[in-house]
């Protein structure tokens, strides 16, 4: 009878975590969806508790505790621009569970067949999920350089080890008692990890942490095969699907395979790079700068996560203020690459109480550039450069980019003439319509907001 | 245990779903999709509780069950509160809640 009802629990779950997806979709009913997550793990969690296999509830019930005390502050405190490296984390967490689980079932009944099959992907991806995203975590904590780690032949040596973890896993499959193969599996699995993740540039974080979602979605899909557990599958398989969508799109974004991201050590720094001839480049000042907003129709702001860096959010709020105020249409151009991870320029900006529909994707506002009477571009390089779209031998080619260049006028705000993450010069700078603003994101926003108020006194 | 081929129809629906439902998804939106399904894909938590509380688990089952009910309680909570602390933040003009 219990058992007919946790299924029954489980159903229930499994339907509301297919609704809570399905109302993420847009940000209306967005917040609906989280409740709907909640149930259905309370409902599952609920009913895995009275399930008759399960009566030791001591040390679950201290784990629950552990885990709240450590995912509320975790949850609360954690500052918006931080939330990729949150995020990495979570994976890590969650693969090392899937990867633990998987390796107390080994130890515990050494299945054979199917399930040590499914057992045996659950754990390679587990764990080399795990250290992967702790790399991960580190390279956006910056704890770790950002710049890709190279060594010679470094994919075949990586190609190897993998080899080597597949073919001790396949030999687990078939021979599950040879318990002293086991801890060299997992352990290759581990080092495997850390070395997928270590060339990849800080640049590539989006697709990674994307990626590596899918991963732990897809290990916790093989756990529910191993365990013969519908709702985990059907949990794994969203997230699995989710994460493998949404390192698609950043690959697009970026025009790039998922080869080139994994092993093409994107965004080394380039000795080609240096041959930095004097090019003209026209500055401007707050006050002209404030002018010229002043009198504009259609401004188009084009974020970057300079922007972040600066901590500028607020700032620009006030711009946009401002500007509103003085009926300026203000819009902003999101590329989907802009910032840590998906998404992540979106939350950025509405934490800082910019409205969501001012916000607007790449393919969306592409055809109003020709319309902006100014299109400024704050703390993003390469996502403007022109060159990839014509000339054929820079590193971005092909890229889909904002097209800023077609706006009447573009105001870039920058420290200096450095080149962005692909090593490159933007020839964006150096067109006759461009006014460079030379100074930190921050204090000229502000100079900015000042003037503003002076234009009109 | 036998091998039970509808896990493997389970799994091909599910997959099938989760494309298309997280195709519609709006890119605005892209960052706390990810930190939901992230909490979503901690019900591994009832794997580990299963580990974790069989009536006579070896040491190795109790110590890995236990780590892995703690790592997916934190995903699970901080998840979904991180979640909804975003979502809250999403709001349109001239308007107080979304």
């Amino acid at each position: 009878m219990t058992a007919q009802l946790v299924q029954l629990a489980y159903v229930a779950a499994a339907g509301l975590f297919i609704l809570s997806l399905k109302w993420m979709s847009a940000p209306a009913t967005a917040r609906r969806g989280v409740v709907a997550g909640e149930i259905g793990m309370l409902l599952a969690i609920a009913g895995t508790l009275v399930r008759h296999d399960v009566v030791e509830y001591h040390w679950i019930v201290i784990a629950f505790l552990v885990g709240s005390a450590i995912g509320v502050p975790l949850a609360y405190l954690m500052p918006m621009t931080a939330v990729p490296q949150r995020t990495a984390l979570s994976h890590a967490f969650g693969a090392l569970a899937a990867a633990l689980i998987g390796t107390a079932e080994y130890y515990r009944h050494l299945p054979h067949g199917f399930v040590m099959g499914a057992l045996v992907l659950e754990v390679l991806l587990g764990f080399l999920t795990f250290t992967g995203s702790l790399m991960a975590f580190g390279k956006l904590q910056e704890i770790l350089p950002t710049r890709p780690i190279v060594y010679r032949n470094q994919n075949i040596i990586n190609l190897a080890l993998f080899a080597s973890a597949v073919t001790l896993g396949v030999t687990l499959i078939f021979r599950p008692e040879l318990t002293w193969i086991f801890p060299l599996f997992a352990g290759l699995a581990l080092v495997f990890g850390v070395l997928l993740i270590i060339p990849i540039g800080g640049a590539d974080m989006p697709t990674v942490i994307a990626l590596l979602n899918s991963y732990a979605g897809l290990s916790a899909c093989a756990m529910g095969f191993a365990l013969d557990n519908k709702l985990l599958i059907i949990a794994g398989a969203l997230d699995g699907s989710s994460g493998f969508i949404l390192s698609i799109i950043m690959c697009r974004a970026m025009n790039r395979s998922f080869t080139n991201v994994l092993f093409g050590a994107f965004g080394q720094v380039q000795a080609t790079a240096a041959h930095a001839e004097k090019r003209h480049v026209r500055s401007a000042t707050a006050e002209e700068a404030a002018e010229m907003l002043d009198s504009a129709r259609l401004v188009i702001v084009v974020p970057g996560y300079g922007l972040a860096v600066a901590q500028a959010q607020h700032k620009l709020r006030e711009l946009y203020d401002t500007l509103t105020r003085r009926g300026v249409d203000v819009r902003f151009a999101i590329h989907p690459v802009a910032g840590r991870m998906p998404g992540h320029m979106n939350v950025l900006l509405a934490e800082a109480d910019i409205p969501y529909d001012r916000l607007h994707e790449m393919d969306e506002i592409n055809g109003e550039f020709p319309q902006a009477d100014v299109a400024l571009v704050i703390g993003a390089n390469d996502v403007t450069n022109p060159a990839a779209r014509h000339d054929r031998g820079s590193p971005i080619y092909g890229m889909p980019i904002l097209d800023v260049d077609r706006a009447r006028t573009v105001m870039v705000i920058k420290r200096g003439m450095s080149p962005g993450f692909a090593g490159i010069d933007n020839e964006l700078y150096y067109m006759d319509k461009t006014l460079m603003l030379f100074g930190d994101a921050k204090a000229f926003l502000s100079s900015l907001v000042k003037e503003m108020a002076a234009v009109r006194a | 245990m036998p091998f039970d081929e509808s896990v493997l129809f389970v799994f091909m629906l599910a997959a099938f779903l989760g494309f298309e439902l997280i195709r519609r998804v709006s890119p605005l939106l892209h960052t706390p999709l990810m930190s939901l399904t992230n909490a979503i894909s901690a019900i591994a938590v009832v794997g580990a509780i299963v580990i974790a509380g069989e009536a006579d688990a070896p040491t190795l089952s109790r110590v890995l069950g236990f780590i892995a009910v703690t790592a997916s309680t934190i995903n699970l909570v901080s998840g979904f509160l991180i979640t909804d602390r975003m979502l809250k933040m999403f709001k349109k003009r001239n308007s107080e809640k979304p």
